[in-house]
């Protein structure tokens, strides 16, 4: 059993007594250490920015031609915070809670809590820094309900939550880059972590517009780089967006947890065709106004317009009359496939579902619908051509999101000691299933008001020797990695990267994608493996190492991701409960909802790794839950 | 959903690095779908270029959605391309017909050098930002979020000048590649707010001092800018900017 170091004492009163009595360094001491920074969306800015301001060394790494355009930027809703600002009831306990539950029982209490306390510093600390959050009249903030919560507790900055903070994380990091207490590195992809007497003590990236491979010591390497969703090829995540810093943490001995729990979000915009890149995503506030339907008949093919009343199927509201159209993005998703597996799918492809807002302007005008998603309309619009004002939308879901990811304890820390992980690159929050408006909120969490302190304990507690960019372990890992290149440079077979990233992508999304089974997952696992092989001996990669080289960034990424898929695969199948985003089609309810089994998988599955092609080891982190009753989620 | 796919004749800068000569190259790219974003059109053109063993054409880009800011692109001469308020990933295909030529360029500015292709380097923008975008505060102690009230037109205007991406297409489109109007959108926003005002003064002429060693060109009022933005900056903060640089210098105290 794995130990999260979870203090001792009442829920409410874990994180303030840990904070209390964690050991502190020395203002004079804290210049003394030196904190790598891979990765600078919310988590990273935020972490590498209040880090800074301790007194720390910082060097902060990016992948992007600069730190203000990581991913965080897309995220359009919002984020929570138990602020209480609307008077309707909410509390840190409440957003504890929704959190918990929505969670599907498969994350941490302590952990949770903690999320939900600092959740109110994270928008003061935002507004302080000029977030132009949404105000109301009265020149108060405004809030709304968002994701079926039942409280107003979301604050946002109109479509563009995600763009604002992430903006306001970035104004911190050059404050703390003009004053010299930051180092920025652009335009780096970690290659490698640099592990000495069991502890990360460095990293190894290579210098994208050059190709040449640097080296970066230091006492403690914090790993905020995001999600691994494009493993799928086709997400919603951007097209630099991938697995490999935390991957090869991984090859270095940091436990994967979770994998299988990715999130699909219902409401993207429909794959157009072979030549599609990557999924847009529109707010699932749309779905207050739409109506989701498709034809009753099998191979329906006439326009919209053309089908009547009786014989279109408003499949949400007839399945789930209490919440209809407003079901959970998972239970959303997995019917849409379900009506397109059906045959009942709409547009060129098949594979789309309407989202109607005929009644809502008709009941409303067209001036209330434009108010409420013009920018939404507007975009969909400038994608597909078509105009929802007179057509109905089509929608399909795409990966969104993914919960699972490098195993870390209460503190930050991989099992790898030095290593933390932050933001959507951990496991830690959000169990099987995350809620609306709570990715910002947990990324701006790990980085302002948790590492801050939990770095501390680990720094003032390990023993450091010294060690610089000339030890062995670094030669070695250059050494490797300029090896992986030379021999990705010199396969020179016959396809593309993107072919094999497709063909992955195909395979994952079908097996282990809104929904598992045994035999699919058995599939996929020996699929991917000969996949694998295929690409090590055809891929073809132009160019050379020594310069700006997008097909051998890329390479580097699929092959990462190959080696990810099977892992996930092997996580689905061997949790054989239904829970959250992971639905298993052995385990559901006789309403065909998911079905957990609390008796056997109440815990965390935190992977080692063996060798590429050998199975992972499964270490187990028992969840316990003490303030909270385990219950099962009805939609009916 | 139009299906009709077209042929398209393509001019595409070429330049194999910093300080290589560069020149336009010609293809001819058959079979485009209508329903491609600009950037997917120029991925079937860069498998192609794989497949015929060249070196595939270097370009930025990020998200596709419209909000990172990382794609640019001269499109037939203008930033980002013919179609309003949006970056060169939300440009479809179907705004093009088949026949046409499309001549596609870097953006071009002394600060933002060519790294490769249509791959340049902006960051001038975020030594800019480092010479004072931002209020310094630091991590803890902020007063309640709700404690200093901000009027909603006052919040609203912030959120318009904030919006902006940092594309660099208001720098590219500018015969003087002045990058006033991406100074005066952080300024603006800052300005505007009651978090700002401490600062506001070291703020803007620590930031234009920056634009100018930067090499950015000065502005002389064609709006260009506000026409090619992809979030429609208004050129009313560059306005808003000058009163606040005059405010700083000739008002001030020192």
């Amino acid at each position: 059993m794995l130990d999260s170091k979870i203090p001792s004492g009442p829920l409410s009163e874990k994180w303030t007594e840990h904070k209390g009595h964690c050991k502190l360094i020395n203002p004079a001491n804290k210049r003394k250490f030196e904190v790598l920074v891979v990765g600078t969306g919310l988590a990273g800015a935020s972490a590498a920015a209040s880090l800074a301001e301790l007194g720390y060394n910082v060097k902060a790494f990016c992948v992007q031609d600069s730190p203000r355009r990581a991913h965080s930027i897309a995220a359009q809703g919002g984020i929570n915070a138990a602020k209480n600002y609307q008077n309707d009831g909410d509390s840190v306990w409440r957003l504890f809670y929704d959190t918990i539950k929505g969670g599907d029982y498969r994350s941490r209490e302590a952990n949770v809590h903690r999320l939900a306390e600092v959740s109110v510093n994270i928008i003061d600390q935002c507004v302080a820094q000029g977030v132009p959050f949404a105000r109301d009249y009265g020149g108060l903030l405004d809030n709304r309900s968002f994701g079926g919560a039942q409280v107003s507790r979301t604050f946002y900055a109109r479509g563009q939550t995600g763009q604002q903070l992430l903006l306001g994380a970035y104004s911190a990091l050059s404050k703390e880059i003009n004053r010299g207490a930051v180092e920025m590195y652009a335009r780096r992809e970690m290659m490698d972590l640099v592990v000495v007497d069991g502890k990360a003590r460095g990293i190894v990236c290579r210098n994208l517009v050059t190709g040449k491979i640097e080296s970066y010591a230091g006492d403690a390497v914090l790993l905020c780089t995001g999600g691994y969703g494009n493993v799928f090829y086709l997400s919603t995540n951007a097209m630099n967006s991938n697995v490999t810093a935390a991957w090869r943490c991984h090859r270095k001995g940091a436990y994967f947890a979770n994998p299988c729990y990715t999130q699909i979000h219902p409401t993207c915009i429909p794959v157009s065709g072979d030549h599609q890149s990557k999924l847009t995503l529109m707010s699932e506030s749309l779905r207050n106004d739409g109506r989701v339907w498709v034809p009753k008949n099998k191979g329906d093919k006439r326009p919209a317009s053309q089908i009547p009343e009786n014989e279109r199927d408003y499949y949400l509201e007839r399945k789930y009359p209490s919440f209809g159209n407003l079901v959970p993005r998972d239970v959303a998703s997995r019917n849409a496939k379900q009506v397109c597996d059906e045959g009942r799918g709409v547009g060129d492809t098949g594979l789309a579902v309407y989202l109607d807002f005929r009644d809502s302007i008709q009941r409303l005008g067209a001036d209330t619908i434009s108010a409420r998603y013009g920018n939404l309309f507007q975009m969909y619009e400038r994608i597909t051509g078509e105009d929802p004002y007179s057509v109905p939308m089509r929608i399909f879901p795409a990966i969104h999101y993914t919960m699972g990811g490098l195993w870390v304890d209460y503190n930050l820390m991989s099992n790898l000691e030095g290593l933390h992980v932050l933001g959507e690159a951990n496991f830690s929050d959000h169990g099987a299933n995350r809620l609306g408006a709570s990715a910002l909120m947990q990324g701006l969490a790990d980085g302002y008001f948790v590492i801050p302190y939990t770095l501390g304990i680990y720094l003032a507690g390990a023993t450091l020797p010294e060690v610089d960019e000339t030890h062995d372990a670094f030669k070695e890992a250059v050494d490797s990695v300029q090896k992986a290149t030379k021999k990705l440079l010199g396969i020179n077979g016959s396809r593309t990267v993107d072919d094999f990233h497709k063909r992955l992508g195909r395979m994952v999304w079908d097996n282990i994608g809104m929904s598992r089974n045994k035999e699919g997952l058995n599939d996929v696992l020996q699929k991917i493996p000969k996949l694998r092989e295929e690409f090590w001996s055809d891929v073809r990669i132009t160019g050379s190492g020594e310069q700006l080289n997008a097909e051998l960034e890329k390479a580097g990424r699929v092959a990462d991701f190959l080696e990810l898929g099977e892992l996930m695969a092997q996580d689905a199948l061997a949790r054989t409960e239904s829970c959250g985003g992971h639905f298993r089609e052995e385990s559901k309810t006789e309403e065909d909802e998911a079905k957990r089994d609390d008796e056997n998988f109440c815990f965390v599955s935190a992977w080692e790794y063996t060798a590429t092609g050998k199975k992972a080891k499964l270490h187990k982190e028992k969840l316990t839950f003490e303030n909270v009753e385990l219950t099962q989620r009805s939609y009916k | 959903m139009s299906s009709k796919a077209m042929n398209l004749t393509l001019k595409v800068w070429r330049q194999t690095g910093p300080n290589e000569t560069g020149k336009l190259a010609t293809y001819e790219l058959q079979g485009v779908s209508p329903d491609m974003s600009f950037l997917e059109m120029i991925d079937m053109l860069n498998a192609r270029l794989i497949q015929e063993r060249e070196d595939p054409i270097a370009f930025d880009h990020d998200c596709r959605e419209g909000i990172c800011g990382m794609c640019s692109m001269v499109i037939n001469g203008t930033p980002h391309g013919p179609e309003k308020a949006t970056t060169t990933c939300q440009l479809h295909m179907r705004k093009f017909s088949d026949g046409d030529t499309i001549v596609i360029e870097p953006f071009r500015a002394d600060a933002f050098p060519v790294i490769k292709d249509l791959s340049v380097d902006r960051s001038a923008f975020d030594r800019v930002i480092q010479a004072g975008g931002y209020v310094s505060v630091k991590t803890g102690g902020s007063p309640d979020a709700n404690a200093t009230p901000i009027p909603k037109k006052v919040a609203d205007e912030a959120f318009e000048a904030a919006a902006c991406i940092g594309c660099g297409a208001c720098v590219a489109g500018c015969k003087n590649a002045s990058a006033m109007l991406f100074v005066s959108a952080k300024v603006s926003q800052l300005a505007l707010l009651p978090q700002g005002q401490s600062e506001a003064a070291t703020r803007v002429i620590n930031m234009v001092s920056k634009m100018d060693e930067e090499g950015f060109g000065n502005c002389t009022n064609t709006e260009v800018c506000e026409a090619v933005c992809p979030k429609e900056i208004s050129v009313r903060n560059i306005a808003r900017m000058n009163r606040e640089y005059l405010k700083a210098t000739v008002l001030s105290e020192d």
